[in-house]
């Protein structure tokens, strides 16, 4: 066994050491009773071996196909330099730097990624991350719950439906109510909205740009979220912010998201990056690591995990939440990813993929009986309505090469004849041709 | 050193994206874009790789140091998994194309990964089945949680009570407390076992799950666990595992034969994924028969033809606790990690991680505490309750170590012992570094002694000096401004 270093001496001399004579002597706390009934596992395999068999499983998926499923999980290019350095081992086999002395590279880069994600987001606080886009929206919510005492949260329905659900299995053993607003014209219902918002609503939960793509200023919405002394959250696509009006900007208490397209790969769904900002005087409430700046005992800048009362390992049963571990690594990638870019980068990213977005629409809205959706406006996703059942055009499409869209019918009843067609960067003008012709071919056949 | 935002300059960019290659451009109405833009840092890409790699100096790693931190297993993580979930074909592949309508055939080979996963699990751990969802040991006791809510919910009655030591770790009372339960805790007799009296009398119709480690966080396993699962099953309570310390245990017990019903795995710690400063990790749970049909969904299943698919059938399941199917780089890598080393290499990785834990108990115990001197299984407690007569606390041991080059053990943890020291050598260090590791705080005893004013500066050999918390704390300064 390569990983394991013991030669036949050192065993002989360690046990020797302890003052048994077998290794079994070691584990004789456990009563016979208690051996397994089995261990009925494979024999070992090389190193050789096991990448070969697993190169040849990994070859069964279809990546060659080219991408237009977005539905909150985006296919972004990833620069190689994200890569390089997140693949130094100084990084990825260090854990929660609980010493900051021998943690400073870390600790400094989480205080930075903190850092970036206020920038984007607006908002004057960071944790170190949490595990994903719905986990993050959960915790948000239970601060909202934590912080006005109420339990009413109004949810809009443009939120991923992924997340609502998962709001639902959350809350399942807990006193929530929930209220869902309806979406008309693509944006969330105002009048809805207002019939439920009152002084027992903690929150109300929007999604930015929403799950059928579509962009809002929700300002006027915070406002009057704000008079019932609730708190508004949303949860926004991070690449949308390089261009798009900030929930800062908007007003909102806490922001939320799936970090996956900042320069981290789909990866079959995970690991990923649950982000969460808000205001400071939310911190208090806010589950996960923190990192702050302070001094050594020489006065000089240094970095330290921080506002530790709020957690598990101190507070128990009365912590914000249960999180220890959390995605520090794909954090790390969100960083880098955004420093390469840096303001200019990222503002160019975002306009690409709403231009190009943008070219799709103007051209798949010129195939027959294709009508897409212009009531609101869109970042780099929007809804198209089909002639027939979009589920039989996605498989065919799929038969032509393309993933050519998530199907609503699948998440929303009555939409059977939708499609949510994602367009990000590295789509080209001749690949968005080719899937229009190719939808052409399928609908006017 | 300096923040990347201060080496900005405007102008400056390690990445372009190139000229918009499509023919038709049209703006966004005004009042929905962003006023101010991101002051995000601008460097060319050579200043981003330069402060990247310098700040990765700046850390103590296990591809660096010896890294004892108790309760963690820092284990060496295997080159060739990383490669392996760097594949294009697991790596590019988009989470939902196995739900669009056709789409099943699209992702077999990581469908395959995650059936083929489970049932290993399954059997090293006796359980009868698993979700790979749980993001990390945390999210997996959350998940178990919710699991033995629903499951008492199906029975007509929730229950109240989630019992858990006071040896815990402290996400165990967390996780319970969010799932809407209450916590009692149960003390730890002077024998460092749970108290036996105190827990028959706690135990009663309201107490819906007793959650455990074991072996528990003083290294010990407790040779009465199956006595305390079958009074937890006498009142109709479901049995939880922590299993943080599974590395023990790996073909020696299985929680499964002693009657655990909930399961969670830290495939970071004993299946040798690494911890990425923090995570990602993965959580799966495995469940006892009675409990399979609340698992979150979806689940992967094999079709009588061979190929995998997801279901989505299970009316009692607790529902979507992920938005897709876990962690599933890190569980990837787990798998090849156990298909490499196989049945013989599990089982000499839990002898050789308990060898190692008892080699440093049986040589350190002469100069530190050990408050409840049992055999010990994967890591040994220590105390440094007679150094800090001296002023000499375990923080202080704690930070000479790291001018010596070691990460320091676990400190302060579990809570129930004093200036607690928690060494997890794990089986992949080997005899000499352990050697090294235990002069060292050999030399931190004695020097406790003879020089505790030496020990209180530590450490001189890094970038900075011990940091004040406290300010820390009291003025939080928690992000650049520009």
């Amino acid at each position: 066994m390569s990983y394991i270093p013991h030669t036949q001496d050192d065993i002989k001399q360690m046990l020797s050491t302890i003052g048994i004579k077998s290794i079994d002597e070691l584990f004789k706390d456990i009563p016979v009773a208690l051996v397994p009934k089995s261990f009925n596992l494979p024999a070992a395999s090389s190193e050789f071996a096991v990448t070969r068999d697993l190169s040849n499983l990994a070859a069964k998926n279809a990546t060659g196909l080219i991408n237009f499923v977005g539905a909150g999980f985006y296919d972004h290019f990833i620069p190689a330099a994200v890569d390089a350095l997140a693949s130094r081992s100084e990084f990825y086999t260090a854990y929660t730097p609980y010493q900051p002395e021998c943690s400073q590279g870390w600790l400094q880069a989480i205080y930075e990624y903190q850092s970036i994600i206020c920038e984007l987001t607006g908002l004057d606080v960071s944790n170190a991350s949490l595990y994903d886009g719905g986990t993050a929206l959960f915790e948000s919510m239970m601060m909202a719950v934590r912080q006005t005492g109420r339990n009413k949260i109004i949810l809009d329905r443009g939120v991923n439906l992924i997340y609502r659900t998962m709001l639902y299995t959350y809350t399942s053993n807990l006193a929530i109510e929930f209220v869902e607003v309806p979406v008309e014209h693509g944006q969330s219902s105002r009048e809805e909205l207002f019939k439920y918002l009152d002084d027992q609503t903690a929150a109300v939960i929007f999604q930015n740009p929403n799950f059928f793509g579509a962009v809002d200023d929700y300002s006027d919405v915070v406002e009057k979220v704000h008079k019932f002394g609730a708190l508004a959250i949303v949860s926004v696509y991070p690449v949308s912010l390089g261009m798009l009006k900030t929930p800062g900007e908007m007003g909102f208490d806490i922001v939320t998201g799936e970090g996956q397209s900042l320069g981290i790969p789909l990866s079959f769904g995970g690991p990923y990056l649950g982000f969460m900002a808000a205001k400071s005087q939310l911190v208090r409430q806010m589950p996960g690591r923190i990192v702050g700046a302070t001094i050594d005992s020489d006065g000089k800048r240094g970095f330290v995990l921080t506002l530790q009362t709020r957690e598990q390992h101190i507070r128990r049963e009365k912590a914000t939440s249960n999180i220890c571990s959390n995605e520090a690594l794909c954090a790390l990638r969100a960083a880098i990813f955004v420093s390469l870019l840096g303001r200019d980068g990222l503002k160019e990213l975002a306009e690409h993929n709403y231009q190009k977005a943008e070219f799709a629409k103007e051209r798949l809205s010129k195939i027959k009986g294709v009508q897409v959706k212009r009531s609101s406006p869109t970042f780099n996703e929007f809804t198209v309505l089909l002639p027939m059942d979009a589920d039989k055009v996605v498989q065919r499409m799929i038969a032509k090469g393309f993933a050519c869209g998530f199907p609503l019918g699948r998440f929303y009843k009555g939409m059977d004849n939708y499609l949510l067609v994602a367009v990000t960067e590295k789509r080209t003008q001749e690949e968005i041709n080719q899937l229009a012709k190719c939808l052409e071919e399928i609908l006017c056949s | 050193m300096q923040l990347i935002f201060e080496k900005h300059k405007e102008g400056r960019r390690g990445f372009s994206y190139g000229v918009l290659d499509v023919s038709f451009v049209k703006p966004l109405a005004e009042k929905y874009c962003r006023k101010t833009p991101a002051q995000l840092p601008g460097l060319s890409e050579l200043d981003v790789v330069r402060h990247y790699t310098n700040l990765s100096r700046f850390n103590f790693s296990v591809d660096t140091n010896f890294y004892p931190l108790g309760s963690c297993t820092m284990k060496y993580n295997p080159k060739f998994t990383e490669r392996i979930a760097a594949l294009e074909g697991f790596s590019q592949l988009h989470p939902l194309l196995p739900q669009l309508s056709g789409g099943g055939m699209l992702a077999q080979g990581s469908l395959e990964v995650l059936y083929e996963s489970e049932k290993l699990l399954a059997e090293i751990t006796g359980m009868s089945a698993f979700t790979l969802q749980p993001m990390a040991g945390a999210h997996g006791e959350l998940t178990g949680v919710m699991l033995i809510a629903a499951y008492h919910k199906d029975r007509g009655f929730r229950r109240k009570y989630i019992i858990v030591p006071d040896s815990a770790h402290g996400t165990n009372p967390a996780s319970a407390a969010i799932a809407g339960y209450q916590v009692k805790v149960i003390p730890t007799g002077r024998d460092g076992y749970m108290d036996l009296e105190e827990y028959k009398k706690q135990l009663n119709d309201q107490v819906a799950a007793v959650m455990l480690t074991c072996p528990d966080t003083l290294g010990i396993f407790n040779p009465r666990i199956k006595e305390i699962a079958d009074l937890a099953h006498s009142v109709g309570a479901l049995l939880y595992y922590d299993g943080a310390n599974l590395n023990a245990m790996l073909g020696k017990c299985r929680p499964g034969d002693i009657g655990f019903d909930v399961v969670h795995l830290n495939l970071h710690k004993t299946f040798a994924t690494p911890h990425g400063g923090g995570g990602p990790g993965a959580g799966p749970v495995g469940v006892s028969q009675k409990l399979v049909e609340f698992l979150p969904i979806s689940r992967v299943v094999r079709r009588s033809d061979a190929t995998f698919a997801l279901d989505y059938n299970y009316p009692k399941s607790i529902g979507y606790i992920a938005p897709f199917y876990g962690n599933f780089g890190v569980i990837l890598k787990a798998y090849a990690y156990i298909l490499a080393l196989g049945k013989e290499g599990l089982i000499k990785a839990a002898e050789m991680a308990v060898l190692n834990a008892n080699y440093c108990q049986a040589r350190l115990k002469a100069y530190y505490d050990l408050p409840f001197d049992n055999h010990c299984m994967h890591e040994c407690v220590f105390s440094a309750a007679r150094q800090a007569k001296n002023g000499v606390r375990a923080l202080d041991i704690a930070k000479y170590l790291i001018d010596q080059g070691f990460h320091p053990p676990t400190i302060y943890f579990p809570l129930i012992v004093k200036e607690a020291l928690m060494i997890e050598p794990t089986e992949t260090e080997s005899k000499e570094t352990l050697d090294a590791f235990i002069e060292v705080m050999i030399k931190a005893a004695k020097l406790a002694q003879t020089n505790p004013e030496l020990l209180c500066l530590a450490p001189v050999t890094m970038p900075i000096k011990r940091l004040d918390e406290t300010r820390a704390a009291r003025e939080p300064n928690l992000r650049w401004k520009s």
